[in-house]
């Protein structure tokens, strides 16, 4: 009989742990950050098909990164379960905390559980509350460890650097035009040197508190996006150091927050011209 | 809702394919679908409150969908004020006659269903693939129609692909019937549709269409005791919904209330409401 090799358990997990973190690594960061009227997502993502930030419900978004296939299927649970809470109880009974734990639950047992290769994904799940006090941001990763995050959070690829950024620029109470601005720039810096990202590389939406629909979760289209852009960048050359640039970010980005939200944007979910252009997820 | 041991999301929910929600349900937790329940063999059609007369009709550019707001018992009322026009999703609206406990679960369930599938896919059903998941939903009723507990619904909504509005009526069966124009469902309907016979024009503006809709609810409650007429004195008007490119926008109760005091004034002169312009 042969005596199979011994490997302790911390071993064990941390070989999982490390096998995860790798997978998630490989990809590009995604974004979330707390502007003044809701939640900003912004993640680095080329297909404009297969989406990294998505609509839960009503005032819930899901945003993840890694393997494409393992999010996909956490989204759609998500989706089913907020559905199912939402028609079995009420609208107002879908939490974002109650879907955090499910994930949580889910994530952590397939972690450990010996049979099963860990899901190479890290998520957020977020809330928008009526203020910026009682949004909520979950971070969930591989394991199943849950963190309740103020402010921002960042994942995948080179996510400390990214972070690093963001935490360097961030204030409380950002207009959307600067949190854009403030994103998208973080996630150029993710090297040692600095990239240039156009629109069509990114996926921006946004859990928007004033939406006067039911459903808050809302795509900002390519177009959408490149004119916050150009219009919170003055000048466009790149040879500007971080610091200037943010604050000028800044300083126009006040003035140009209506037109971040101006009601033409905000056309119903899945508006009945051009699906293509402005698609729902 | 079950977890199992290891407190993770059951297998259903992460299984991949199917974007219904009404199938995800069917498989998962039969027992929350509608139809599904067993009723004994009695007649119960008495004893539960039934929803009236709905009347939807189409303008250039979109569809206008309204319902009376009372809701009967045998001869009992049994609510003054229910509503019986919904937004089905952004585009389309869907209004019920028959049983109202089952006539406002469905409207529910339809809801969701299709907001599930556009949040799974990404993409909105086309209007006749909302019509025929109304279909199914019908369909999984027919045992309890056949005791008496019928829901007809009426749905109607916005098709980009025509830029207007489109109807749709029900059988019990769930046979699926697009209507032309304009369109009556429930005990009033048939005054209500030969109402608006005379009164419907193809080329009407949204206030005009809003206006023969609501003089031919009122010609319903005129003829039908089951349909409730505007209520003067508690200032209870139909519910009126319109669906345009814009979406789906229910009517403000000031804007119905003027539309109403207009037409109950002119009555007073003419009870029999509006009379046809030419007699050829």
């Amino acid at each position: 009989m042969s005596v199979p090799f011994y490997v302790s358990p911390e071993q064990l997990m941390r070989d999982r742990a490390d096998f995860a973190r790798k997978g998630i690594a490989k990809g590009r960061s995604a974004i979330a950050l707390q502007y003044a009227d809701g939640i900003l997502f912004v993640a680095e993502n080329r297909s404009p098909a297969l989406h990294k930030v998505a609509e839960i419900y009503d005032r819930m978004a899901f945003a993840a990164v890694g393997r494409y296939n393992e999010f996909e299927n956490l989204r759609i649970a998500g989706v089913r379960l907020a559905d199912m809470r939402g028609y079995s109880y009420d609208r107002r009974d879908v939490t974002g905390r109650a879907l955090a734990n499910a994930y949580a639950q889910t994530l952590g047992a397939i972690f450990s559980s010996g049979g099963e290769k860990p899901l190479e994904v890290e998520i957020l799940v977020a809330e928008v509350g009526l203020s910026t006090a009682e949004d909520q941001i979950y971070r969930l990763t591989y394991d199943g460890s849950i963190a309740d995050v103020r402010g921002y959070a960042v994942m995948g690829g080179p996510a400390d650097q990214v972070a690093e950024y963001v935490g360097e620029h961030f204030q409380e109470g950002i207009s959307l035009a600067g949190a854009l601005r403030l994103a998208v720039d973080a996630l150029a810096h993710d090297g040692s040197e600095v990239r240039q990202l156009t629109p069509d590389q990114l996926e921006v939406a946004v859990l928007d508190r004033t939406r006067s629909q039911v459903r808050k979760f809302k795509r900002i289209s390519e177009e959408t996006l490149a004119r916050i852009l150009s219009e919170s960048r003055p000048d466009t050359t790149e040879s500007t150091d971080g610091d200037a640039k943010s604050e000028a970010a800044e300083s126009t980005g006040s003035a140009d927050d209506t037109a971040g939200a101006s009601t033409k944007d905000d056309v119903p979910i899945a508006p009945p011209e051009d699906p293509d252009d402005n698609s729902p997820l | 809702m079950t977890f199992d041991a290891s407190g993770r999301l059951p297998e259903a929910f992460m299984t991949p394919g199917g974007s219904s929600f009404m199938d995800f349900l069917a498989g998962y937790a039969p027992d929350l679908l509608p139809g599904r329940r067993s009723l004994g063999s009695a007649d119960f059609s008495d004893q539960v409150p039934h929803g009236t007369t709905i009347v939807a009709a189409t303008f250039p550019g979109g569809v206008v969908m309204a319902g009376d707001r009372r809701a009967t018992m045998g001869n009992i009322i049994a609510q003054r004020d229910i509503e019986k026009v919904f937004p089905a999703d952004e585009y389309s609206a869907v209004a019920f006659a028959g049983t109202a406990g089952f006539g406002i679960e469905m409207v529910r369930l339809f809801q969701v269903e299709l907001e599930h599938y556009e949040k799974l896919e990404g993409a909105t059903l086309s209007l006749d693939g909302k019509a025929n998941r109304l279909s199914a939903l019908i369909r999984g009723n027919l045992s309890m129609a056949l005791q008496g507990l019928t829901v007809v619904p009426l749905f109607a909504g916005y098709d980009p692909d025509i830029k207007g509005g489109r109807i749709f009526s029900y059988d019990p069966t769930g046979g699926r019937y697009e209507e032309h124009h304009f369109h009556s469902v429930g005990s009033g309907s048939v005054f209500a549709r030969g109402a608006l016979k005379k009164l419907y024009r193809e080329d009407s503006s949204v206030t005009d269409c809003i206006t023969a809709v609501i003089q031919s609810l009122i010609d319903a409650a005129d003829d039908d005791s089951a349909t409730g007429g505007p209520d003067m004195l508690r200032r209870i008007f139909p519910v009126v919904g319109v669906v345009t490119a814009d979406g789906y926008r229910r009517l403000p109760e000031d804007e119905v209330a003027a539309i109403v005091d207009a037409a109950w004034a002119e009555r007073h002169n003419r009870p029999d409401g509006p009379a046809a312009a030419s007699l050829t």
